[in-house]
């Protein structure tokens, strides 16, 4: 067996005459976090689409745990662990916060043609739900109706039903998009205390986090990987620099401390 | 004592109400005479259709406009049998809903692969085939139908007479509503509720929509057939016009009307609108003239249809919202198991 969970090989997409993916090939290891930064419309909602199987790619292929996924649908893929979470807040409107997870833990069963047992009263659901839910901080809002809840605690929902799945790799679409500080650094710690448990992609856009809790970090601009490796390598790394901020000031940010 | 908690939390006023409604339809037909018996038992079946409506509509999310074939299938198996001398309610009407089932898996099984106004329109479409097929059944009446030379009879009871034929129907739709309730709560009807929210995210943690999709359209075709076979026992007739595209709508107006996403709410709508168009097609024969702006107010205006209005009236919980029936037996439940002990 390979040393890397999910490999991308030569992965191209286009749109007309817009190369959205443009010859990705990109490997993560087995217990890795791997940053995916790229600046706006780099491609990287493109790329994750074709990881989770919502979007097809024109060419190239998609190896996940030794086995090549790139035909399978979304569903077959999450049910091989591979989780995600959206960029745009995606739960069950209706459910309780509770309800979702336990819905998401439901997933993992080989089928849900169960009509009988009322599954609000099915402790083996409902149970490990309970936990997720205090394991990613909603405790005490388990019954609250999901649409009522805050983008914060939305964001964590998130988190909740993508480990529910018993996965073995995350796919998190910018978990931080539009958390204020306080809950940015909330979720930076919740996300710290994953690593390790389970290989992560992270695409994010807050750089203190992408460099706090990467072990390597790529760089997609314009549909392709410019550049790869640790932080350090990243930080320094002249090119990246240029294509991806720019001759803009606030490079400083990408210097500063992390 | 947990035990008398969770009886009061059981006896909501909802369920109060419920068995109110329930205790009148028993109570009715001593004293309205066969006219409104009859009429009672024309909501029932109805209500029943547009049940199966309401586990598409307000369950699924999925808007078809063709549940009327399977109703008019339902009642053109259960007609056929019949004049084929095939009389055992308990051979027959089984007979019927399978049939139906059938069609709602060939119909569910290419219709489903489209989305949202699509499946609108495919669904009218599907509809529109079998209507014109029954149409052409020559040796059937075609256009005219036929008529039943007699009702079923269940077992040894003879169903000719319209008071029992009336507590027959009552009793399926009561044992309809109990099973759909059960779904719609069951694993299946959370995955199923789960696509209606999001379908996209159902399919990120796991579910393929698709089978679960197609398992609610048969479901709801099996009920749409009994109703449809019920029908046709109770006027003694069948004819394609039980499966016109007007039906279809107006099994949606009627979920609409009384509360989709309830159950209940879609018989008690069939009981509005049948007596709004009694009523009202006695003045003019342009009674949609009023019903239209009817069902117009009732979107603009009330949040969740005339079931809610009720439900609120005595002062009850939400209509439809999901909710946690027993918590506190739950957490006993989950506690008491082996093992559980932190």
């Amino acid at each position: 067996m390979s040393e890397f969970l999910l490999e991308i090989e030569h992965l191209r997409k286009a749109f007309g005459a817009l190369v959205a993916t443009d010859d990705v090939t990109l490997a993560i290891r087995k217990g890795e976090t791997h940053a995916l930064i790229g600046p706006n419309g780099a491609g990287k909602t493109t790329l994750v689409g074709q990881l989770t199987g919502e979007l097809k790619p024109d060419a190239g292929r998609i190896v996940f745990d030794g086995r090549d996924i790139t035909e399978l649908s979304t569903a077959r893929r999450a049910r091989l662990g591979l989780a995600r979470s959206f960029q745009i807040t995606s739960i069950f409107d209706s459910f309780t916060a509770e309800g979702n997870v336990a819905l998401a833990v439901q997933a993992t069963e080989r089928h849900s043609f169960r009509f009988w047992q009322p599954a609000e009263r099915i402790a083996r659901l409902r149970r490990p739900a309970r936990k997720l839910i205090a394991d990613v901080g909603l405790s005490p809002l388990g019954n609250l109706i999901a649409s009522k809840m805050s983008h914060g605690q939305h964001r964590q929902l998130e988190l909740g039903m993508a480990l529910a799945t018993h996965p073995i790799m995350l796919l998190l679409d910018e978990p931080m998009a539009g958390l204020g500080i306080e809950e940015s650094r909330a979720m930076s710690k919740l996300l710290a205390s994953l690593k390790r448990q389970y290989t992560i992609l992270l695409i994010e856009h807050d750089m203190d986090a992408v460099f706090s809790l990467a072990d390597r970090i790529s760089v997609l601009v314009g549909g392709r990987i410019v550049a790869s490796g640790t932080a350090d390598e990243i930080r320094n790394h002249p090119g990246v620099r240029v294509a991806y901020l720019g001759e803009e000031d606030d490079a400083g940010d990408f210097r500063a401390d992390g | 004592m947990p035990r008398i908690g969770a009886k009061m939390t059981f006896l909501r006023r909802r369920d109060a109400l419920l068995f109110v409604l329930l205790a009148v339809a028993i109570a009715l037909p001593p004293y309205c005479g066969t006219y409104y018996t009859r009429f009672a038992t024309q909501i029932a079946i109805y209500g029943m259709a547009a049940l199966s409506v309401d586990l598409l509509l307000g369950y699924g999310g999925l808007i078809t406009f063709g549940q009327a074939a399977l109703f008019g299938v339902g009642a053109y198996a259960a007609g056929m049998l019949t004049v084929y001398g095939l009389t055992d309610a308990l051979v027959t009407w089984p007979l019927a809903v399978l049939v139906s089932m059938l069609f709602a898996l060939a119909i569910g099984a290419l219709s489903l692969r489209t989305r949202g106004f699509q499946f609108i329109m495919v669904t009218l479409a599907f509809a529109q085939m079998v209507y014109y097929f029954a149409q052409s059944l020559r040796n059937w009446g075609g256009d005219d139908g036929f008529t039943l030379p007699q009702r079923d009879s269940l077992g040894l009871i003879s169903l000719g007479d319209h008071t029992t034929f009336y507590y027959v129907v009552l009793a399926l739709l009561v044992l309809i509503v109990l099973l759909a309730n059960r779904i719609v709560r069951s694993e299946f009807g959370m995955v199923i509720r789960g696509i209606r929210d999001n379908e996209r995210r159902a399919a990120a943690v796991g579910f393929p929509p698709y089978p679960y999709k197609l398992a609610i359209f048969v479901i709801a075709g099996g009920i749409a057939g009994l109703a449809g076979a019920l029908m046709a026992n109770h006027a003694k007739f069948v004819s394609p016009a039980t499966m016109s595209w007007q039906l279809s709508g107006e099994l949606l107006a009627m979920v609409i009307l009384g509360s989709a996403n309830s159950l209940i709410g879609s018989i008690v709508g069939a009981a509005f609108f049948l007596a709004f168009r009694d009523v009202l097609s006695d003045f003019t024969e342009h009674w949609m003239l009023f019903f239209g702006p009817l069902l117009v107010a009732r979107v603009l205006l009330v949040k969740d249809g005339i079931w809610g209005m009720l439900v609120r009236a005595t002062g009850a919980d939400k209509v439809g919202a999901p909710r946690v029936d027993f918590p506190e037996a739950l957490e006993h439940a989950a506690d008491s198991k082996p093992g559980a002990a932190k």
